[in-house]
């Protein structure tokens, strides 16, 4: 009986470890065994993205779509973005990207704007039309030092 | 004999060098032992109920109110800015990537790895370890590897129960007390804590408990030939203090090497 | 001709202390101990008893020399072989060096269940029988730190005769215990010696009682070791420390036992 108890408790003491790391892993991770293969991967081009990380959301409307998975400096000193999107969503290829934050110093996101063509972006194509993201340290210059009007 | 200065320290070097040399084999032995038939399971059940399951009290206290006055802290802090709905995602990242594997690494270096430490110590002098080994009975198989593979086990998931009560206790006092949107809470936690964080957090919980384990049972293993630590009781309850140092000086150093190396 | 169990040959063992200090403890010592006989190593304390124990064991290294037991050279053998020597003696400890968290009777089934594949019934039957003879039956299921110095030395004992080792150690038998109870413990030692034919190696302090027992002495003394083939021959040593030791320590023996009458 005596044992039994010992086993008992430390079988809870493992339970409630392994749901710990379960509710760490699944809630807070991104869940991405569940997702692979429902997801697909568009590019997109910007002048800056300075504040965006990797992991970074994607939103469509305030609605978490996918998640920025790698970037890099390509040609011409662009930044690009790689944009995991979930598959039932079709982005039409006149869609616009913006990178925009939460809050004034909150995390930075992208914003897929969508258009309305018809046809859309197959996984791997670019978003050439897209705005940068605001630099808010000259925009508090710009006030600072008065040469905005 | 004389001992001029330089003789002194040459003599000091030779011993630290001898001690990280002792305690390394000490480490490849106890690895070793792990892997040795027969296996001791009830032992090693035994182990991760004393290590793991009677930590979880003082560890969910620990959280708890970590948990809470980061949540004050982090509320205070962030209304300056406006920014109260970030307080989710910097209770969490807090607890998962700092104050989770360290806190809950330098509780059970206090209160599981002082008594390793002793239990093994007494062992020694009293020559119980010594029989084992005129017995032909390994001692590393048999008290030792049992000891390592509890407390890599029980850590992990002790900090994982941290990490969640921590993030509980945050919750309560941002929520409950200061009003904090619940919704920007979970969605703030939700979009800044990554697999990325979560993998740091579990990297430095197996570390730091391979750090504990190993010093403080390593210290009590070798009471007799440790420097300065005198003979009998004594010597016992001056090793356990030094593994207790030792092992949260060491926690915290490789704290900061393995978030400069990791993050 | 007698069989030889084990042989010290020219043996070197130096301590170096914690500032550098050398002390040379055994000091190419040789001597033999014959099988089946009782051999009695004596000196005072810091000379080198102890270790030479533990040389024999493996527990420690000899700097310099050879040691053999049962012929075979042991002085640099490790692993597989260390333990298999091991295996072949019974090693009774100045503390006993029971395992204080378990109970005497998972003390001394000990051996059996980790190093051979008896079942557990078995187990049961011959520790018990072991404890009988030792008059520790009933005691089963007590702790050491239960027991009186005397009761842990004879639990200790029992643990040493699980394998029916071919030679017994014992380090210090009687500290820590009154004469009343040294006596005893001596008289067991011969009785299990009888019974079970060990080569027994005592190492103690206490000159007086324990050559009763003794076939032959070694006495160390300054790293040196002294060889008697019969405890009488050391009364008529003509060696200066020999006769010093005698007087210092035969004189308190004859002190104590006026005492104990």
């Amino acid at each position: 009986m005596k044992k039994n108890t010992l086993e008992m408790i430390v079988g809870l003491f493992m339970v409630a470890g392994f749901l710990a790391f379960g509710y760490l892993a699944l809630r807070l991770g991104e869940v991405s065994f569940l997702t692979r293969g429902s997801t697909y991967t568009i590019n997109a081009q910007f002048n800056n993205v300075s504040g965006v990380k990797q992991g970074a959301a994607v939103q469509v409307a305030g609605v978490v779509v996918g998640e920025v998975v790698k970037m890099w400096l390509g040609e011409k000193g662009y930044a690009h973005l790689a944009l995991r999107i979930d598959n039932s969503l079709k982005v039409p290829i006149d869609s616009i990207a913006s990178v925009k934050s939460q809050g004034i110093i909150g995390d930075k996101f992208i914003q897929l704007s969508l258009g309305g063509d018809e046809k859309v972006f197959a996984n791997g194509g670019t978003i050439r039309d897209t705005e940068s993201a605001l630099d808010i340290e000259s925009i508090i210059s710009k006030f600072a030092f008065g040469s905005a009007k | 004999m004389q001992q001029n200065p330089i003789n002194k320290l040459g003599n000091t070097g030779l011993y630290v060098l001898e001690d990280l040399g002792r305690m390394g084999l000490y480490l490849h032995k106890a690895l070793r032992g792990a892997c040795r038939r027969p296996f001791r399971f009830t032992e090693l059940i035994r182990q991760i109920h004393f290590i793991g399951a009677s930590s979880s009290a003082v560890i969910f206290f620990t959280a708890l109110s970590t948990g809470m006055v980061l949540g004050l802290q982090g509320y205070y802090s962030l209304q300056k800015f406006g920014a109260e709905g970030m307080l989710g995602s910097a209770v969490s990242l807090t607890l998962i990537l700092e104050l989770g594997p360290v806190l809950t690494a330098l509780m059970v270096a206090g209160r599981a790895g002082s008594a390793m430490c002793a239990e093994l110590g007494i062992m020694r002098i009293s020559e119980q370890i010594d029989a084992l080994d005129c017995m032909a009975i390994d001692p590393f198989r048999y008290l030792i590897s049992p000891k390592f593979l509890a407390t890599l086990i029980s850590v992990p998931l002790l900090t994982a129960i941290f990490d969640v009560v921590g993030i509980a206790g945050g919750y309560i006092v941002g929520v409950n007390l200061k009003g904090v949107n619940p919704g920007s809470f979970i969605e703030g936690m939700q979009t800044s804590v990554t697999n990325h964080d979560i993998r740091l957090g579990l990297i430095k919980s197996f570390v730091f408990a391979l750090l504990v384990v190993w010093i403080c049972t390593g210290r009590g293993f070798f009471v007799r030939v440790i420097r300065g630590a005198g003979f009998g009781a004594e010597s016992v309850s001056r090793v356990t203090t030094q593994a207790v140092v030792l092992s949260s000086i060491s926690v915290l150093i490789f704290d900061y090497l393995l978030t400069a190396v990791l993050l | 001709m007698m069989d030889v169990a084990i042989e010290f040959r020219d043996v070197v063992k130096l301590f170096v202390s914690l500032d550098g200090r050398k002390q040379t403890v055994l000091d190419h010592v040789s001597f033999t101990i014959p099988v089946g006989k009782t051999t009695v190593i004596a000196g005072g304390s810091g000379q080198g008893k102890s270790v030479t124990l533990k040389l024999v064991l493996g527990l420690m290294r000899a700097d310099e020399g050879k040691i053999f037991v049962n012929g075979k050279d042991i002085t640099d053998i490790g692993g597989r072989e260390l333990e298999d020597l091991r295996t072949g003696f019974g090693v009774l400890f100045q503390g006993s060096a029971l395992f204080d968290s378990m109970t005497v009777f998972e003390n001394v089934a000990l051996p059996l269940r980790e190093r051979t594949k008896k079942t557990e019934e078995e187990i049961k039957k011959q520790v018990i029988e072991t404890l009988t003879q030792l008059e520790l039956a009933g005691h089963e299921d007590k702790y050491p730190a239960q027991l009186s110095g005397g009761m842990q030395k004879r639990v200790g004992l029992a643990r040493a005769l699980q394998l029916n080792p071919e030679m017994m150690l014992f380090d210090e038998p009687t500290t820590g215990l009154d004469p009343v109870m040294t006596q005893e413990i001596y008289h067991l030692f011969a009785r299990t010696q009888a019974l079970v034919g060990y080569t027994s190696v005592i190492v103690s302090h206490d000159i007086p009682k324990v050559l009763n027992l003794a076939d032959h002495v070694i006495i160390l003394n300054d790293g040196k070791a002294d060889v008697f083939e019969s405890p009488e021959e050391i009364q008529w040593s003509g060696k200066e420390h020999i006769r010093e030791f005698v007087k210092t320590t035969m004189g308190q023996i004859y002190q104590s036992h006026l005492m104990e009458k």
